[in-house]
């Protein structure tokens, strides 16, 4: 988009240029995703992610349509209509089982995303505003994804709705009447379930929108690369088509295929047995847990287990929101100049680190809250917040960083970068290669 | 300005944190721990076989037949199964008038209202109907049950951690509580014996179950193939009947996962045959920098810079 | 300016052959993905074919063991409603004496019922004009000028074998596919 050297849209076809002058759409595909959009060269397969987390709300959006046609929001009626689609639907238990696994699926591929954003310093300038667009997706999708999980109105469905809504009533003062708003009652009943079927279906549409600004922000400075080093020529960038559209193509073809492993041959790993017993208000499961997506957030909740001014469920919620909070201002925490983990040979090692913690945190927070899981989880959630509040700044302020390539360009014919396109293709289209 | 508040935040977070682990570790170290009795005897599920196991699994329909038989004679009369309906028995190798008949034989009446008077009555099921509860409502069952509510069977197999193999554990899990000693040789505490109305079994997650042990003796149940029924017969063939009623549509999703699979795997092999050509020509072309841009070079012209003092 | 060399690993033959082959796996690629697309597209349109719970009710069996001549009953079929009318020999002479050619959805009484029970006459219970209820399966209810049944929305009247004698309705009541399973218990629907 700001590239002077993309290709502009040229359209042969009378019929396309017919468009063209009314509805500029094609050209703004052309621009965004087709042989217009400059990218730089170097891209690895960390870089993959993006589309796949588009990919994955397309899913899931597609599924939950056909899905709303038979699930029944209504507490009688919910947890037999979700049966009803597994058996007599046709091919109904396809969809409930793609959508449930595809839940699974989008946070995977988010997660893995965000993690090459902290690695390779995504969030840096001229990129802010990506990285924000960015984690209100998350929250947009831990919004959605909790709320849809309530649905089937099982017992972890109906207990997951009690404990997170329970955690509102911590907010000192206004808690409560907080909590009542949110339930519609005084506990998870018809008028939640109503509430949370409607959001479900609108909050995704809402995060395609966030999604739209995020790939425009994006645009404007375009994508970064594995050695954070800006874009400086021609030579360093090939057209997103066909050189992305086939990368980005393959691995979409191969994750697609593990996810059909997953749906077809192992479609309840990921869940959770409670939640195939309908719900029932008076009989607590003897272990509360949300889905495993949620478990790193849930072990910092359960982690702080002593009142210490604040009462200790209300410093749990605290610091389960600001884990993800504290993440909006990582640019200013984090001002090295230097972008890439790849030159930061210190921020390296604690990136590893901080990629232990958060699989131990995971871990923890899908076990009972009993020792020595609470222990451990305390720890994990003491170097988190350390990671990014303490280690972080001062890191960027001390630390030694390893010579950065002049360009991109120069970074490949190095070696550096084992997978790029051809150098002597650089910044023009394949066909005015040949 | 940003880290100074980030620092403060950080170290606020990471006390409070670390006060709870000091609190933890001194209740730890000072309190006695408590056993977990329970833990202590509990089972873990035994290994159950069943035709229905692994990706190619498909349901043994005699073995499936023998344990609907069970569930008719045994357990239906606390247990409902109602989002199977007698019309799925079909896929179990009924022939239509065979389900008819079952439907129209089964002892409890489906739940109607008179068309004349408007109240509540019962009728004949028909194949289309769902399998009738053997109570009208939860108050009558627990009445019945000692307080203690006969959970649905339709889906036990996929609500319960092990499946099929817990319901088959649980069904021959019973022991004398007087008797019994777990692998340490540890007799039941006598706070952990069964009251007078539940009995012991340690396959069960609270050790103590309601439910009065179903299959007792061999011969419960005749069954029309003629195989012999000892209770671990018995056992193992509700088991498989019941991990049909959770998932009827197995073998189709199995044999749609089989196409499907190998369907993506041929495309995805494809997909990246397109990427190499893309990228690289071909994927056994690859491309190398000559001249000044070569890495030999490259490297010299660093030496050159950096002796220069020009930073790389 | 930088030069590039190129090696060439395979023994490719003529490079018009590696192109060839190249496009084929191109065009092979983005086929496989159409042929995906268009797979992933038959549950997504089929789901909204009816589900197999509706399909079981798509037949019924009824017994008229109770219907007495002169009586009918209204019941429901398909989610729709279903008269069926024990016709008197009154009703089964008056609907004889009709000159079939003069009506306009031409049907003898006889094309209506099954042979040797021309006395039991299954029809739906619904309009063909715009899909009312008609009147006159009920007791007391107005059978119109022609004996048989009325409808009350716009004045179609149907005579004792439920054809369109007057009024707006285009065609007779629809009789469904039924048989005998005996002589008190009517299959109505399709029997698999």
């Amino acid at each position: 988009m700001s590239f002077s050297w993309a290709e502009p849209y040229e359209p042969k076809h009378p019929l396309m240029r017919w468009i063209d002058q009314r509805l500029p759409l094609p050209r703004l595909v052309y621009g965004a995703v087709g042989g217009g959009y400059p990218v730089p060269r170097n891209l690895n397969m960390w870089w993959n992610f993006g589309v796949l987390a588009g990919l994955a709300l397309t899913i899931q959006i597609v599924t939950g349509i056909v899905l709303a046609m038979h699930y029944v929001p209504q507490g009688d009626h919910a947890f037999q209509s979700v049966e009803h689609i597994m058996r007599d639907v046709n091919q109904g238990w396809f969809l409930r089982y793609a959508h449930a696994n595809g839940a699974s699926f989008f946070f995977i591929v988010t997660y893995i995303h965000i993690f090459r954003g902290l690695y390779f310093g995504s969030y840096k300038a001229p990129r802010e505003l990506v990285w924000m667009l960015g984690l209100v997706i998350l929250l947009l999708m831990m919004a959605t994804a909790f709320m849809g999980y309530v649905l089937p109105w099982g017992q972890m469905s109906f207990w997951g709705a009690k404990v997170i809504t329970g955690l509102f009533g911590a907010i000192p003062l206004v808690g409560e009447p907080i909590q009542q708003w949110l339930l519609g009652g005084y506990a998870p009943d018809q008028a939640t379930l109503n509430r949370f079927f409607s959001l479900h279906y609108l909050l995704p549409f809402v995060i395609a929108g966030v999604v739209i600004l995020h790939i425009w922000a994006l645009h404007i400075p375009g994508s970064s690369n594995p050695t954070g080093v800006e874009v400086k020529s021609a030579q360093d960038t090939v057209p997103f088509h066909p050189y992305y559209t086939t990368k980005d193509g393959w691995f979409a073809a191969l994750c697609i295929t593990l996810f059909a492993l997953v749906t077809f041959y192992a479609p309840n790993y990921l869940g959770h047995a409670d939640n195939y017993i309908p719900a029932n208000p008076l009989s607590t499961p003897a272990h509360i847990v949300p889905e495993w997506y949620f478990w790193p957030f849930y072990a910092i909740l359960r982690a702080f287990t002593v009142d210490f001014i604040l009462p200790a469920k209300l410093w749990g919620v605290l610091a389960m929101f600001s884990a993800i909070l504290i993440h909006f201002f990582l640019s200013w925490l984090d001002p090295s100049p230097v972008r890439s983990g790849n030159y930061r040979p210190r921020f390296r090692q604690f990136f590893w680190i901080l990629v232990a913690d958060v699989f131990v945190l995971g871990f923890c927070g899908g076990r009972p809250a009993e020792e020595p899981y609470v222990m451990i989880s305390q720890l994990a959630t003491m170097y988190y917040f350390a990671h990014f509040l303490i280690i972080l700044p001062i890191l960027s302020k001390i630390e030694r960083t390893e010579p950065l390539p002049n360009s991109i360009t120069e970074s490949v014919l190095h070696g550096e970068e084992r997978e790029s396109a051809p150098v002597h293709l650089g910044g023009i289209s394949p066909a005015a290669a040949h | 300005m940003v880290r100074i508040f980030g620092f403060l935040v950080g170290l606020v977070f990471v006390s409070v944190a670390a006060w709870s682990l000091g609190w933890g570790v001194y209740t730890f170290l000072s309190e006695p721990r408590e056993e977990n009795v329970v833990h202590q005897f509990h089972q873990e599920p035994r290994d159950l076989h069943l035709a229905s196991d692994g990706p190619f699994g498909k349901y043994d329909r005699q073995q499936v037949q023998r344990g609907f038989q069970v569930y008719k004679e045994v357990c239906s009369s606390c247990h409902s199964l109602s989002l199977v309906a007698f019309r799925n028995l079909q896929e179990l190798g009924y022939s239509e008038a065979e389900v008819k008949a079952i439907a129209d034989r089964y002892q409890i009446q489906v739940p109607d209202v008179d068309p004349k008077t408007g109240e509540a009555t019962g009728r004949k099921a028909i194949p289309a109907d769902h399998f009738p509860s053997p109570y009208p409502n939860e108050v009558a069952a627990r009445q019945a049950n000692n307080n203690a509510l006969p959970p649905d069977l339709s889906l036990i197999t996929k609500a319960r951690e092990g499946g099929g193999a817990y319901v088959y554990s649980l069904l021959t899990g019973y022991r004398d509580p007087a008797t019994y000693r777990n692998e340490k040789g540890k007799p039941l505490p006598a706070d952990q014996r069964p009251g007078p109305t539940s009995h012991f079994n340690p396959w069960f997650a609270n050790l103590n179950i309601g439910m009065p042990p179903p299959l007792r003796t061999e011969g419960q149940v005749s069954y029309a193939d003629g195989t012999k029924p000892t209770v671990d017969q018995m056992a193992k063939d509700v088991a498989a009947f019941l991990t049909w009623t959770a998932e009827p549509r197995l073998e189709n999703r199995h044999r749609a996962g089989l196409a499907s699979l190998i369907f993506l795997i041929f495309a995805t092999i494809l997909a990246y045959l397109a990427y190499q050509n893309v990228w690289h020509g071909g994927a056994s072309r690859r491309v190398r920098a000559t001249g000044p841009l070569d890495p030999e070079n490259m490297a010299k012209k660093d030496a050159a810079n950096s002796e220069a003092g020009m930073l790389g | 300016m930088a030069t590039v060399e190129q090696s060439d690993g395979t023994q490719a033959g003529a490079p018009e052959e590696g192109v060839r082959r190249r496009d084929f796996i191109n065009i092979a690629a983005v086929a496989a993905a159409g042929v995906g697309g268009a797979a992933i597209l038959f549950p997504l349109v089929n789901q909204m074919n009816p589900s197999a719970d509706v399909l079981a009710l798509a037949s019924i069996e009824v017994d008229i063991s109770a219907i007495k001549p002169g009586q009918a009953i209204k019941t429901t079929f398909r989610k729709q409603p279903l008269f069926i009318r024990h016709l008197t020999p009154a009703e089964i002479q008056a609907a004889n004496a009709v000159d079939v050619g003069s009506l306009r959805d031409p049907q003898s009484l006889a094309d209506r019922t099954k042979p040797g029970k021309s006395m039991w006459l299954v029809t739906m219970g619904v309009c063909t004009h715009l899909g009312c209820v008609p009147l006159g399966a009920g007791e007391g209810e107005n059978r119109g000028p022609f004996g048989g049944y009325f409808c009350p929305c716009h004045g179609s009247a149907y005579d004792t074998a439920a054809r369109i004698r007057k009024g707006p309705a285009p065609k007779n009541l629809e009789v469904p596919d039924y048989a005998f399973k005996s002589d008190t218990v009517l299959s109505i629907g399709e029997v698999a």
